[in-house]
């Protein structure tokens, strides 16, 4: 009785020691992080919270930091934001469906197939300037071999309709729409891959099985499954368009600017490049609008964030 | 040819009453001016042409004015194809720009706006630099120096090490600084810390003993109570970057001017000529607003007696594409 409760005791506290141990690591490590985040939001909500009010919200920059305001910066990175989504999220999920659901088995077009999926899998880690410089080629400047933006060679529609197209594109809402698709592109394809690949392959097996078309199988099985895990990838992809400066100084390079779009092809600028240019100067109280900025495009965030999540919850069901 | 005659001879005709009568002859104007003014260039200039067309936004309402940042460089990139109507610029454009320009049949005239003094800073703390001179810096700044501490450029200061700090390579501010320090062919060292953004060296400087960086006169003036700014002799006695001696001259070699460059076939659309005028007049007094030093008046005056004549071409490259160097005074006569 006494050789038991003396020995067992200390080899188990050693134990239960370094599990206690790996615990409280655990709880370290997470709680630096929201240290961390939590001391980046208070020094931003301490020097923003002045300046935030809407006036901030409702009015063009200015000279003066008491009276700038970030409304057509906010305009233009949803609207940018708008175009990024609407084309590359049906994009990427096609891709990702073909890569996913319909492996080619002949040798070449599988070699093929590894070829595009490796491509896929270095941008996702590509520098999101070289994609501003991408965009900048694909869509301002190769169309300008034909016309200029002032001269177009094709229209559709006026300037007055929102849809107004013209070729080549100049340095519009549609090019930094279509630049940002390409900086989330590859990420909104291989977590949509993931996301794939985690559907058991016994609903495909099912699917098929019963009669079911290949259309009908990723349509009406594969698809709905995996939504939750794509919409995550959408999310995150999202979160990094819409805090992206670099790409839109290049196709854009606008900040003071006192109107909104009209028209797909009207200049503009995004909050990003707007809060760059307000951090940079000298005055301290821009540093201060800054942070206000910061807190708009956060809110911005989070409510495309849970517009997205609620999509998700739906699914789920 | 038809189409152009009229619209010159109106852009004359505004031109005309906007000397004789400005106030008024705003007034009838401005509000059904319409149209699009397309800026891009310099962020260093960009505060001054922003406040311009916040207060021409003001005036005149309809018309659409956009600013750009992509830089000095970027900006004469898009300028010299005729993509934008005006380009700011923190420096002369260059022998290369001119050319890309001329290919493109796109002539241009050149306006001084402000002067910028380009400010040597050092450590609050650092009480023993009471001055430097441009050999000094040299001495600093330049590639392959053996100079590592204080000391070593006068043996009476202290053995602190010293720490660069610099703007980002490819602005306006780097390039002025290495024309005057490195010349032609030298080179500034590479062992520097360097950023795009001056707040960054701002705290830099401010947090480290030994360091000594440059930068724009602005961010000094906003943070005179964290840094000290260096005298500079440039061969007539040490002199303090300050309003007057920045605009004088005085504060040699490290004045520099900042332009905008107005494309001259715009010129002649209503909006363009009025948003240039606008500046004209009222560039000066934003100008110090927002932290830069206004010109002398006499050069302002035959500035905008150059804009006038429609003078185009720039005055900083000979027949040659030789840069010329000197103050404003002597470049403009």
């Amino acid at each position: 009785m006494n050789e038991l409760a003396s020995h067992p005791p200390s080899a188990r506290s050693g134990r239960f020691l370094k599990d206690h141990l790996f615990v409280a690591v655990c709880l370290l490590a997470a709680g630096l992080c929201i240290a961390v985040l939590g001391v980046l939001l208070a020094s931003i909500i301490t020097q923003g919270i002045e300046h935030l009010d809407t006036h901030l919200l409702m009015n063009p920059p200015s000279r003066k930091p008491e009276k700038a305001g970030i409304y057509p910066a906010m305009i233009g990175t949803i609207y940018i934001c708008l175009v990024c989504a609407v084309s590359a999220i049906p994009l990427g999920v096609g891709t990702a469906i073909l890569l996913e659901e319909f492996k080619p088995r002949q040798k070449t077009l599988a070699r093929l197939h590894g070829f595009v999926q490796l491509n896929i899998t270095n941008l996702a880690g590509v520098p999101s300037v070289v994609y501003g410089i991408l965009g900048m080629t694909a869509f301002v400047e190769v169309f300008k071999v034909m016309g200029s933006p002032g001269d177009p060679v094709w229209t559709l529609g006026t300037p007055e309709n929102w849809y107004y197209l013209q070729l080549p594109f100049g340095r519009g809402v549609l090019a930094g729409g279509l630049t940002l698709m390409l900086v989330v592109l590859p990420i909104i394809i291989i977590s949509s891959q993931e996301a794939l690949r985690a559907v058991p392959n016994s609903l495909r097996q099912g699917a098929l099985a019963l009669g079911a078309t290949r259309l009908q199988m990723v349509w009406g099985t594969t698809l709905p499954a995996a939504v939750p895990g794509i919409m995550t990838g959408t999310i995150l992809a999202m979160s990094r368009a819409i805090g992206e400066a670099a790409p839109i100084l290049i196709i854009a390079g606008v900040v003071y600017i006192t109107f909104t779009p009209e028209h797909l092809m009207d200049d503009f600028t995004a909050m990003p490049l707007q809060i760059y240019d307000w951090a940079s100067r000298p005055q301290e109280s821009f540093h201060q609008v800054a942070a206000s900025g910061i807190m708009v495009l956060m809110a911005i965030l989070l409510t495309f964030n849970a517009a997205a999540v609620m999509i998700r919850q739906k699914f789920q069901r | 040819m038809f189409a152009i005659k009229p619209s010159g001879v109106f852009a004359a005709a505004l031109t005309a009453t906007a000397l004789t009568s400005f106030g008024v002859s705003n007034a009838v104007h401005a509000e059904d001016l319409k149209g699009s003014v397309k800026i891009d260039g310099s962020s260093t200039v960009y505060p001054i042409t922003e406040a311009v067309a916040e207060e021409f936004g003001a005036e005149y309402r309809k018309v659409r004015v956009t600013v750009g940042i992509s830089g000095t460089g970027g900006g004469f990139k898009r300028f010299s194809t005729g993509e934008t109507d005006i380009s700011d610029a923190s420096r002369p454009i260059k022998k290369k720009e001119l050319d890309k320009a001329v290919e493109n049949g796109v002539e241009f005239i050149e306006i001084p706006v402000a002067y910028d003094g380009l400010t040597i800073v050092v450590n609050k703390d650092n009480d023993f630099i009471d001055k430097l001179s441009v050999d000094d810096l040299k001495k600093i700044f330049l590639d392959g120096t053996t100079v590592k501490t204080w000391q070593d450029i006068n043996p009476a200061w202290p053995a602190v090490q010293i720490k660069l700090y610099a703007p980002g390579t490819d602005s306006g501010t780097f390039d002025y600084f290495k024309d005057v320090i490195a010349g032609k062919t030298g080179s500034i060292r590479a062992d520097m810390s360097v950023s795009e953004d001056d707040n960054v060296l701002v705290r830099g400087v401010s947090g480290d003993k030994g360091a000594i960086g440059f930068f724009g006169c602005a961010y000094y003036f906003e943070n005179a109570d964290k840094l000290r700014a260096v005298p500079i002799d440039g061969g007539a006695g040490p002199i303090l970057p300050a309003k007057d001696t920045i605009e004088s001259g005085e504060y040699a070699p490290f004045s520099r001017p900042l332009f905008i460059y107005v494309n001259a076939k715009a010129v002649d659309r209503p909006e363009v000529n009025a948003f240039v005028e606008f500046y004209l007049e009222e560039g000066a007094e934003l100008a110090e607003e927002v932290g830069y030093v206004r010109l002398p008046s006499e050069i302002a005056e035959l500035i905008k007696q150059n804009y006038l004549a429609r003078k185009t071409g720039t005055q900083f490259l000979d027949e040659n594409g030789e840069k010329i160097h000197g103050p404003l005074s002597e470049v403009y006569h």
